[in-house]
């Protein structure tokens, strides 16, 4: 059993029916992996051993009752950014270093009730504010195909615990590109469903329109296998919808036969390094040998997604994390002079700079004098954005190209200028402003780094999205490719 | 400190290239409003970092939206609302078990009325 590591969540589930092998077992081989690991890489913030090892022989015993849930016995890691019920929930930030959140998120109950074992929580960009985990409280994310190379962000340690096979799932959450370009920097599946379709209660919240929890895994079956429990409405979510949740693991074997593949020139032009572009357009041909038909598509305000996101995103978040106030809960001065006093110092102390910057810029542009020329005008940009999608969407079934502009960048290079930190996010964004389900899968390598291929889909087009990434993964094998050093 | 209404007005012009760099006034100003308080030696950088973000965001202003009606919800969504029943059970002290002070089930703050 020494590959247990090496198992995806199905397999293992598989396994676990047969008898193979136990929760404990499978428990105890991963936890020990982090335990050996965890000091170089740095992707969980909380490791929760005991616990996951009360849960496995629970899950054990449940199984052996036949009483076993979808998810029974299996390892999951979370993102730090969903409330655990007693257990430390930081959200990368200093401002919730001490934070024991008293419920669980809706995410995390119903995997937990579906019988999935928590092996921890995994560090993260602070608040999801980043594309590298470096704006972390608690120190960056190495990327396991290089040390010394970022995982992206913010979703890092997620994605680096699924590539290093210290999990083989993790939660993760999706603002402008969390969940999808970590998983391109790092070689894994990252999805994000439609807006709406997974509950945000209990994920600490950034910007709630864009907001979306998601997974990271190595193939999109255990994608699938996660929304099918994950998804669904949820009254303690107002923006969740009703909607049936449909078997996403059902139509994961139809060929791609006359799949309609839009690709956008944009995508293609020069701020894409070439390597990468040649990776994906590998890709491309895969789909097309599949019976999958390329058409092009148009999405002229899509140059505009960036600043349209960086003026949406701020405002949100300027009025979500206006909540910490160090009085409730989180950090609190020493010897406030007043309440004033009390709040601009807790808040000025408990966030890191990226945090405070783009509390500031949502500030600014939520401003009287301003408000109508960023945050109306972004809104109605916003607005023109997704009616490219829904117009694209009449042609075709998904839109391809690339998840980001470069392969993994070295740790250190871009935090002198936010500008350049947010532009890797510029093939992810779209999709957030107009909450449709995107996912990254693996497609190649770029000097020994990952390349991710992006497909966007329309609102609920999650079923074909996961086949058509399956149906890829069945004819590629770069999601088998393990970093050296975590075999 | 200039009030940062003054500035509106520069925002009437969607043609004219130009930068909007904020000054130190500014973002001191907009520090208040969200209840930050900066460091001495992260004040300067925040100045430079935010008039690069203000300054990038800007070419939004470039874009025609006459007539487009700002996005509410991304699937156009209305919000619902829930019966006004009890659902929740109560659980202050496992609550405030997070907070730094607490008395009797409240929370404290320095005193607000003199």
């Amino acid at each position: 059993m020494a590959d247990l590591h090496q198992k995806s969540l199905l397999q293992l589930s598989k396994g676990l029916a047969a008898g193979d092998f136990t929760s404990v077992e499978v428990t105890s081989a991963l936890l020990q992996r982090i335990a050996s690991h965890n000091d170089t890489l740095n992707a969980f913030i909380t490791v929760t051993a005991e616990r996951a090892l009360d849960a496995a022989k629970k899950a054990d015993s449940e199984r052996a009752a036949g009483n076993a849930g979808v998810l029974n016995g299996l390892p999951i890691v979370h993102k730090d950014i969903f409330c655990t019920r007693d257990v430390l929930t930081t959200c990368g930030s200093k401002m919730l270093e001490n934070f024991v959140s008293p419920y669980d998120a809706t995410v995390v109950e119903r995997l937990q009730s579906a019988g999935a074992v928590m092996l921890g929580k995994a560090n993260m960009d602070e608040f999801a504010m980043g594309s590298s985990n470096e704006t972390s409280y608690f120190g960056n994310v190495h990327n396991p195909w290089g040390l010394d190379y970022s995982p992206g962000g913010s979703s890092g340690g997620s994605a680096t615990a699924v590539a290093a096979r210290l999990t083989p799932v993790a939660t993760a959450t999706d603002t402008g590109g969390s969940i999808r370009q970590p998983a391109a920097l790092t070689g894994t599946v990252g999805f994000k469903p439609t807006y709406g379709r997974v509950s945000r209660y209990g994920m600490i919240a950034f910007a709630s329109s864009l907001d979306q929890a998601g997974t990271i895994t190595r193939t999109a079956e255990d994608a699938a296998l996660m929304l099918g429990v994950m998804a669904g409405f949820d009254p303690r979510d107002s923006t969740s919808i009703e909607r049936d949740v449909p078997d996403y693991l059902a139509g994961l074997g139809e060929p791609l036969k006359g799949l309609r593949v839009g690709i956008v020139k944009q995508h293609f032009d020069d701020g894409l390094e070439e390597h990468t572009g040649n990776a994906v357009k590998e890709a491309l041909k895969v789909l097309e040998s599949q019976g999958a038909v390329l058409v092009e598509v148009d999405l002229p305000n899509l140059d505009l997604s960036v600043p349209t996101y960086y003026v949406v995103a701020p405002a949100e978040c300027s009025s979500n994390l206006s909540r910490f106030d160090g009085v409730r809960f989180g950090h609190r001065a020493r010897d406030p002079q007043d309440l004033f006093d009390l709040y601009c110092r807790s808040r000025g102390e408990g966030f890191g700079a990226e945090v405070k910057r783009r509390i500031m810029t949502g500030t600014y542009v939520l401003s009287a004098g301003y408000y109508d020329a960023y945050y109306l005008q972004a809104q109605k940009v916003r607005q023109l954005i997704a009616d490219d999608f829904k117009k694209a969407f009449k042609d075709v079934d998904v839109i391809a190209g690339p998840t980001t502009p470069t392969p993994a960048f070295k740790l250190g290079d871009k935090t002198d200028d936010p500008i350049t930190m947010y532009l890797n996010d510029i093939y992810t964004i779209g999709a957030n402003l107009a909450g449709l389900p995107g996912m990254s899968v693996p497609c190649g390598f770029v000097d020994s780094l990952p390349v991710g291929l992006h497909l966007v889909g329309p609102h609920f087009g999650e079923q074909v999205l996961l086949r058509a990434a399956h149906q890829y993964q069945q004819q590629t094998d770069w999601h088998e490719a393990c970093p050296e050093d975590f075999k | 400190m200039r009030p940062l209404a003054n500035r509106a007005v520069f925002f009437t012009s969607k043609t004219r290239a130009r930068t909007v760099s904020l000054d130190k006034d500014q973002v001191q100003h907009i520090a208040v409003l969200a209840r930050l308080k900066l460091a001495d030696d992260e004040f300067a950088e925040t100045v430079d970092k935010l008039s690069r973000i203000v300054d990038f965001v800007d070419q939004l202003s470039q874009a025609s939206t006459t007539d487009v009606v700002p996005m509410a919800h991304p699937l156009h969504e209305t919000q619902r609302l829930r019966a006004d029943e009890v659902t929740e059970p109560n659980d202050r002290d496992h609550v405030q078990e997070n907070a730094a002070a607490v008395a009797d089930g409240l929370y404290l703050v320095p005193k607000v009325i003199e």
